[in-house]
């Protein structure tokens, strides 16, 4: 078994509150709020945001010989979703990269075939969750992503100490390929069927690693199914069981295990025990035994912290128009035209990666990159320069109510880099009203469109997080 | 090397230019037409007096056989071209230099745009297969930037840039009022102007230059023999073309206050019609004021006002029909409309028209009165950090 050295999360800033379903359909919904992905975001998108958590965590380059990229909700069929995560995370062409998608199960899969890889193994869990307008799925649901780099060397924050698993044939929940929202059996057939398969899991974990359920600090419990879960919890004997992030998140799905499980170790403490169980057309449990460099192991943005760095503005008709389930009438333009393969292709260190050209001549920094420079005209004087985690500046923008979006008005802003660089781009996850001149951003990866049936990812700019108004009162 | 320009040495005999606005019952052949037709009458001329043409448009066709499929030419060179929003300025400054060159004796550029077809709002360029990078912004955005880095850079408060660009575009549509060929032909209240629906950043919808269909011609001779054609020919001057460098994108020092390429394209042109100070000697300009803020940049790169002093004289009425250097006598592009491939060659009627005191009496200018003999056209296409531009300058009479 490999060891856990880092890890990485991304919760998206929107949140829908439930009272605001409520009232749209004159229907209770439920307290709380559900993180929602952005119009510009999908699953992939958000798998690289966590991935570039998990691997600014670790602070050093790790050769990374595989990416797992697991999610139920793929942007792309017969094309592998994980190479624009491969490509955006700038790893080693040598590295296998492979989705295992459509599933909820495939989450907690990656996570243990990154444990058992040999070789540094990169597993990020990616979903975006809802369902019809009025449904459990759209109220319960949340978008999030969480990383996890598995390695033999290195030092470890955390040991996988045992694991097992129970397999069933059972109709629980499913979705047919193309359907807009998932299909549940009659509930209590569910939690019939899953808690003696999670008993079985948990139980055959305990005994590989010797301990029993009150040697467990902290059971993460997960599953789309919540009655089971539950039941599970109340039953396992584990005296503290992990936040669900229910009120705050809602189910992540695929990526629920790995987000709860890195909440539990944003705060854990050298020598305990985690025990992660997952529902999912069966059970898988997990034991980790937490190391000692967890205390040197923390993280500025921690699960917590962007759960807090929330906009809870979000309107539920534009849920419903970002997530495709409200058209509203386009402007009078022209269709937006998709990205073409070969000059994808041929800039994908820019495009993906991010990487600018900086002249050895005369230092100056080209974004996009450039062959010729445009101060000193030096040809071929270039060296390439990451700038996806270089923080800018706001040096003017505008607000756009003309041009295509899916989510208008755009804001088209300049932005000057620290350290030097310009770019102009989309500023997102940003308030018209609020934007301002000297204001900081970070660049976050995104679907930029989708047009002519290819989704177009690049990067845009987004305000530095701060804590939500909420958060502070708190 | 040097740009040594061709001063004197061709002169404009003859133009025409079609109403601009939306030509929902005519199509690009029917104002190609017009606008050659009427140039060639306005010369005296006849199709094979002409030796070759050249055919600004942006999109509105391609190659010559746009034009000599129309016209039915025969056994004549047809160049079409395309230089962004300065195309027509393009076919005119081409024409030009082959008449100079001394190739042939008689030329003429052609500027044409059908952009009322398209259904859509605002311009639609063309969009060439790419790696999906650029972001998706429209023009208004791209020149609003201006308004907020001026305000900044010459401590002017919001309300009063705001007064600016408002006295810019009332003035446009005041002169294009007095247009029969413009597209707009009401004057506009300062108020209605300042609180049009926004578009983008501070620009509202009568901020935004007019989408329009039109065409203008214009026929190019050796100097010398332009008297043949016309009493009073139009001396060119200086031509001059800048396609920059597109630093502003790059350049965390470009600070959205100026065009580079515009001031030096006037400043080479300036030196090729032997201009020492613009602000004194031109008569009249026309500017492309595709937004307000764009207009106001202007005044200070072309020489016409002080760096931070623009605003003050566009206040002053500097820049008005009867002021000091009347600026868009005909209504600009604000008014007059923006067919693309026609504008340049628009410019260069009204001045065609005004310098030769042809102008209707309600728009003429009062500065040739005062022994004015110059004046300038000038075009940009692009974005701010980011642009080609064009200026010419032409006179009354040849240099002593």
């Amino acid at each position: 078994m490999a060891d856990l050295i880092a890890y990485g999360t991304y919760v998206p800033r929107h949140r829908l509150e439930r009272s605001s379903i409520g009232t749209a359909l004159g229907s209770p919904a439920g307290k709380g709020r559900r993180a929602v992905a952005g119009y510009d975001e999908d699953a992939t998108s958000m798998a690289v945001e966590a991935g570039r958590d998990a691997l600014r965590a670790v602070g050093i380059d790790w050769a990374l010989t595989r990416l797992l990229y697991a999610t139920a909700s793929p942007p792309y069929l017969d094309k592998t979703n994980a190479n624009v995560v491969h490509a955006a995370l700038r790893l080693d062409p040598s590295a296998l990269a492979v989705d295992m998608m459509g599933s909820v199960r495939s989450g907690v899969g990656a996570l243990l075939l990154a444990a058992e890889t040999p070789g540094p193994t990169l597993a990020v869990l990616s979903d975006i969750r809802t369902g019809l307008p009025g449904s459990a799925d759209e109220r319960e649901g949340g978008d999030a992503a969480a990383a996890f780099v598995f390695a033999t060397e290195g030092e470890p924050i955390a040991r996988v100490i045992a694991q097992a698993s129970s397999t069933d044939e059972f109709l629980d929940r499913w979705r047919l390929p193309g359907a807009p929202a998932s299909r549940v059996w009659e509930e209590r057939f569910g939690e019939h069927i899953y808690l003696p398969l999670a008993d079985a899991a948990f139980a055959d974990a305990l005994k590989r690693a010797g301990v029993t359920p009150a040697d467990v600090d902290v059971l993460v419990a997960a599953g789309t199914h919540g009655r089971a879960v539950k039941a599970f919890s109340a039953g396992s004997g584990v005296a503290r069981v992990a936040d669900d992030l229910g009120a705050t998140v809602g189910n992540a799905g695929t990526a629920q295990p790995g987000l709860l499980l890195a909440n539990v170790l944003d705060q854990a403490g050298p020598g305990q025990t985690i025990a992660v169980v997952v529902l999912a057309d069966g059970a898988t449990a997990v034991l980790l035994r937490v190391t000692e460099a967890i205390t040197g192991y923390r993280r500025a943005k921690t699960v917590a912290a962007q759960v807090d760095s929330a906009n809870p503005s979000l309107r539920y008709a534009d849920f419903l128009s970002w997530r495709g389930f409200l058209t509203k009438e386009p402007p009078r333009r022209p269709d937006p035209v998709g990205p073409a393969a070969p000059p994808s292709h041929r800039s994908s260190h820019y495009k993906y990666g991010f990487v600018a050209h900086r002249c050895e001549e005369c230092g100056t920094v080209h974004l996009p990159a450039v062959r010729i420079c445009v101060q000193c005209k030096a040809t071929d004087r270039m060296v390439e320069v990451p700038m996806a985690d270089q923080l800018g500046t706001v040096a003017t923008f505008a607000i756009d109510h003309l041009a295509y979006s899916p989510s208008p008005p755009v804001i088209a802003a300049v932005v000057d880099f620290d350290g030097g660089g310009r770019f102009s781009c989309q500023l997102t996850d940003a308030d018209p009203a609020q934007v301002a001149i000297g204001d900081r951003v970070e660049m976050t990866f995104r679907r930029i469109i989708t047009a002519s049936g290819v989704h177009n990812y690049f990067w845009k700019a987004r305000p530095v997080a701060k804590p939500s108004a909420t958060a502070k009162e708190a | 090397m040097a740009s040594r320009g061709i001063r004197d040495r061709v002169a404009i005999v003859g133009m025409g230019c079609t109403n601009f606005g939306e030509h929902w019952d005519r199509g690009v052949d029917d104002m190609l037409i017009e606008s050659t037709q009427a140039a060639m009458a306005s010369a005296g001329v006849s199709r094979d007096d002409i030796d070759a043409y050249w055919l600004g448009t942006a999109g509105s066709g391609t190659s010559g056989l746009t034009l000599s499929k129309v016209l039915r030419l025969e056994d004549k060179p047809v160049t079409r071209i395309e230089n962004m929003c300065a195309t027509g300025s393009e076919a005119l400054r081409n024409a030009c230099y082959a008449v100079a060159s001394g190739a042939i004796d008689m030329a003429m550029a052609v500027g044409v745009e059908k952009l009322k077809d398209s259904g859509f709002s605002g311009l639609v360029g063309t969009v060439l297969p790419n790696d999906g990078t650029i972001p998706e912004t429209t023009a208004p955005a791209r020149f609003s930037l201006l308004a907020p880095a001026y305000a900044k850079k010459y401590g002017v408060d919001e309300t009063e840039l705001r007064d600016v660009l408002t006295r810019i575009a009332w003035k446009n549509h005041y002169n294009g009022a007095r247009n029969t060929r413009a597209q707009f032909r009401k004057e506009v209240s300062k108020e209605t102007i300042a609180k049009a629906a926004p578009i983008a950043g501070m620009l509202g919808v009568f901020d935004c230059s007019g989408v329009s269909d039109g065409s203008a011609a214009a026929i190019v001779v050796r100097a010398e023999d332009a008297p043949r054609y016309t009493d009073h020919p139009i001396y060119v001057k200086g031509l001059s073309f800048v396609s920059g460098p597109a630093r502003g994108n790059i350049d965390s020092s470009y600070d959205f206050t100026t065009f580079p390429e515009v001031v030096s394209a006037a400043r080479d042109a300036y030196a090729q019609a032997g201009v020492e100070d613009p602000r004194a000697e031109i008569a009249m300009a026309e500017v492309h004021d595709c937004f307000t803020p764009t207009e106001l940049v202007l005044m200070e790169d072309l020489g016409f006002a002080e760096r931070g002093f623009g605003w003050k004289e566009v206040l002053a009425g500097t820049f008005d029909l009867d002021g000091e250097l009347p600026v868009n006598p005909d209504g600009g592009l604000k008014a007059f409309g923006h067919p693309i491939g026609a504008s340049g060659l628009r410019m260069m009627f009204e001045c065609w028209l005004q310098l030769r005191r042809e102008a209707p009496e309600e728009r003429r200018i009062s500065s040739l009165e005062r022994g004015r003999k110059l004046a300038l056209t000038h075009n940009l296409g692009g974005q701010p950090g980011e642009c080609v531009s064009f200026v010419s300058v032409v006179g009354i009479e040849p240099s002593t």
